[in-house]
C-alpha cells in the first residue's frame, strides 16, 4: 500500500534524473571523485611510472615497478601475515564482542559506567592507545612484567615484544582490544531490535538460555554482525598505527602487513613507483577480501 | 502454597545470583577496557626517576601533577588543540552538509544511477587515507595545499563521507513516508519537510554520523604528519609525536599530553552514548 503510494510520488523524480538527483547527490559525488578517486587514479598511474626521490617523473615504465616488487623476498611472508592478521583480528573481535554485548544489554548496577568505559578505547586515538600498550609491555619498566612477577607466573622479566611471533600475537591482541568497542555497540544495536517480547515468548515455550540464543537471538543478529564484520575487515586490513607504534613492522619486516610495508617503501626507500604498486595491490586485495566475504556470507540472501 | 513460596524463593535466589555474576563480569569488562588508560594516568603523574624504576611501581610514590604544567609549557598544546578542534569540527560539518541531502535522496527515492552511486560510496569506504597517501600527497602539492588546515579538512571529510551516507540513508529509509507526506499536505516544501520533520526524527543517526566523523578526524595521524610541517598547523596527535625521541621517550609527558587529548573526546562521546545504540540500529537492521 505504502509502496504504491510512494512510487506514485516518486515518478516525477525518476523522469528527470539529471535535474532531480544531481542537486542532492552531486556534492557527494564531486567530493568523492576529487578527493578519493582522483588520488586513487594518481596512485595507480604512479605505479606504472618511474619517479625518483625528488618526485620528478621519468615517464612510464610499464610493469617494472610490479616486477621489482614481486622480486622482493619479503612480499610473500608479508602477504601471508596480512591474511593471518585480518582474519584473526576480525574473528577474535566478533567472538569477544558477542558475549560482551550480551552482558551490556542486560541490566545490572553500574551498567552505564561500564558502557562509558567501553567507549574510551573507541574515542581515544589508536596511536595513543598503542603507545600505552607499548609501555605496559615494556621489558624493563612495564607493569605487565611486575604483575606477572607478583603472581609468580614468570621468574624473570620477559621481553614481550622480543621475538616476531610473540610481538605479532600482542599486536593482534591490541587490534582486537581497539576493535571490540565499536563491534559491541553494533551488536548492542542489533540486540535492541530483537525485542523483549520475542524472548519472553520463547521462554514461555520452554526454550533454554542457550537454545534461545542459538535459534532466536543469533539469527536475528546476522545483519548487525555482517555489517560490523565488513567494516572491521576494511579497518583491520588498512590498520597502520598499532603496528607502526609498537614494532614499526620489525625487527626487519617480520611483523609487517602490506599496509605498513607500503608505507615503509614510500618513506624509507623513497621508491614512489614501487610503493604505489604496493598500495595498488593492497587495494586489489581488500576488494577481493570483501567480495569473497560477501559471497561466503551470502549477503544478498537476506535482502 | 508452601511449594509456591519455595519456587518463588529459588527463583529470586537464581535471579540475584544471575544479577551478581552479570555485575561482576560487567565490571571486569569495564576495567579491562580502561586498563591502558589507567596506566597512562598513573605514569603521567610519576616522576622521571620513578618511571625508570625496576620493577615498576603500581601507584606513584610521589604524585607529580606538575608534569601536566610542564608539558603545557613545554609544548604549544593549546595551539595543537585549537588545530584539532577547528579541523575536526569543520570536517564534520562539511560531511553532514554533503551527506544529509545525498543520504536523504538515496534513502527516499529510486532513481537511475542509484546503484552506481551506492557502489561508489561502498568503494570509497574501502580506501583508507593511509593506503592512498602517495596519491593524496601528490594532489595536495599540485593544488598548493601543503601545510594548510584546508587540506586536512577536505581529506577527512572525503574519507568519512561514505560511512555517514550509508548510516543516514538507512535511517531516512526507515522513517515512514507518511510523516513527510503529512508535512507536504500542510504546505511544506520538500526542503522544509526535511528540515522540520525528518531531521528531528533522524537525530540519533545524525549524532552517530557526527561522532564517527569527529572522532576519526580528531585521531587521524598519518596524513596530518605527512602534510602539516609547521607546528601552527599540526593537530595534537602529530604535536605529541615530538616527545617520542629516537632513543628516549618522555613517557610521563607523552601520557599527560595524550590524556589531555583523550579526555574531551571521551566526554563528548559519553554525552551522546544514549543516542549511539539507536543511531546504529537503523544501520544494523538494513
Amino acid at each position: 500500500m505504502t509502496s504504491a503510494k510512494s512510487s506514485a510520488q516518486l515518478k516525477p523524480m525518476r523522469k528527470g534524473f539529471k535535474l532531480g538527483a544531481l542537486p542532492w547527490i552531486g556534492p557527494a559525488i564531486a567530493v568523492i571523485v576529487l578527493l578519493v578517486l582522483y588520488p586513487a587514479y594518481t596512485m595507480i598511474k604512479t605505479s606504472f611510472m618511474n619517479i625518483d626521490e625528488t618526485g620528478t617523473s621519468h615517464g612510464f615504465t610499464g610493469l617494472s615497478n610490479y616486477r621489482t616488487l614481486f622480486h622482493n623476498p619479503n612480499l610473500v611472508p608479508v602477504l601471508e601475515r596480512t591474511l593471518i592478521w585480518t582474519v584473526s583480528v576480525v574473528f577474535f573481535t566478533v567472538i569477544i564482542s558477542l558475549p560482551v554485548a550480551q552482558v551490556l544489554h542486560a541490566k545490572f548496577p553500574g551498567r552505564r559506567l561500564v558502557r562509558y568505559a567501553l567507549i574510551v578505547p573507541w574515542a581515544a586515538s589508536v596511536v595513543m592507545t598503542s603507545t600505552s600498550w607499548l609501555w605496559i609491555l615494556n621489558g624493563y619498566y612495564g607493569v605487565l612484567n611486575r604483575i606477572l612477577l607478583s603472581l609468580g607466573l614468570i621468574k624473570d622479566q620477559v621481553q614481550f615484544l622480543g621475538n616476531p611471533t610473540q610481538s605479532f600475537a600482542w599486536l593482534i591482541l591490541v587490534a582486537v582490544f581497539v576493535s571490540v568497542p565499536f563491534t559491541t555497540y553494533v551488536i548492542l544495536a542489533g540486540l535492541t531490535t530483537v525485542g523483549d517480547d520475542i524472548m519472553e515468548a520463547s521462554t514461555v515455550d520452554g526454550a533454554s538460555g542457550w537454545q534461545r540464543y542459538k535459534h532466536i537471538t543469533f539469527p536475528l543478529l546476522r545483519p548487525a554482525l555482517l555489517i560490523s564484520m565488513v567494516i572491521n575487515l576494511i579497518n583491520v586490513f588498512n590498520s597502520f598505527p598499532i603496528i607502526w607504534v609498537m614494532t614499526t613492522g620489525g625487527p626487519g619486516y617480520s611483523t609487517d602487513t602490506t599496509t605498513t610495508l607500503a608505507y615503509k617503501i614510500t618513506f624509507r626507500s623513497a621508491d614512489i613507483g614501487q610503493s604505489a604498486s604496493m598500495a595498488t595491490i593492497n587495494f586489489a586485495i581488500i576488494l577481493v577480501f570483501i567480495a569473497l566475504f560477501l559471497k561466503v556470507s551470502r549477503w544478498k540472501e537476506n535482502d | 502454597m508452601s511449594s509456591t513460596v519455595a519456587t518463588l524463593v529459588t527463583k529470586r535466589k537464581r535471579f540475584t545470583g544471575r544479577k551478581v555474576s552479570l555485575m561482576i563480569s560487567g565490571w571486569v569488562i569495564g576495567l579491562i577496557f580502561l586498563a591502558p588508560y589507567i596506566e597512562m594516568l598513573i605514569t603521567s603523574v610519576k616522576s622521571k626517576s620513578e618511571i625508570l624504576a625496576i620493577p615498576t611501581t603500581y601507584a606513584p610514590q610521589h604524585w607529580t601533577w606538575s608534569n601536566y604544567i610542564t608539558i603545557w609549557k613545554q609544548l604549544p598544546l593549546a595551539q595543537y588543540l585549537r588545530t584539532s578542534i577547528v579541523v575536526s569540527l569543520s570536517a564534520t560539518v562539511l560531511v553532514l552538509l554533503i551527506a544529509v541531502p545525498a543520504a536523504y535522496y538515496v534513502g527516499r527515492n529510486k532513481f537511475r544511477g542509484r546503484t552506481a552511486f551506492l557502489f561508489l560510496v561502498l568503494v570509497t569506504q574501502m580506501f583508507s587515507p593511509t593506503s592512498l597517501i602517495i596519491g593524496i600527497f601528490r594532489e595536495v602539492i599540485r593544488f598548493h595545499l601543503v601545510d594548510t588546515w584546508l587540506a586536512l579538512i577536505l581529506i577527512y571529510a572525503a574519507f568519512n563521507l561514505a560511512f555517514s551516507i550509508w548510516i543516514l540513508s538507512s535511517f531516512f529509509a526507515s522513517i515512514p513516508i507518511e510523516i513527510e507526506e503529512a508535512a507536504w499536505i500542510d504546505g511544506a516544501s520538500r526542503i522544509q519537510a526535511l528540515r522540520r520533520v525528518i531531521l528531528p526524527v533522524a537525530l540519533p543517526g545524525l549524532i552517530t554520523a557526527f561522532i564517527f566523523t569527529f572522532i576519526s578526524a580528531w585521531n587521524e595521524f598519518v596524513i596530518a604528519l605527512t602534510i602539516e610541517s609547521s607546528p601552527v598547523h599540526q593537530p595534537i596527535t602529530v604535536g605529541l609525536e615530538s616527545l617520542i625521541g629516537q632513543y628516549q621517550v618522555q613517557w610521563q609527558y607523552l601520557f599527560a599530553g595524550s590524556l589531555i587529548a583523550i579526555v574531551p573526546v571521551v566526554i563528548l562521546f559519553a554525552l551522546i552514548e544514549k543516542w549511539l545504540v539507536s543511531g546504529l540500529t537503523a544501520g544494523s537492521v538494513k
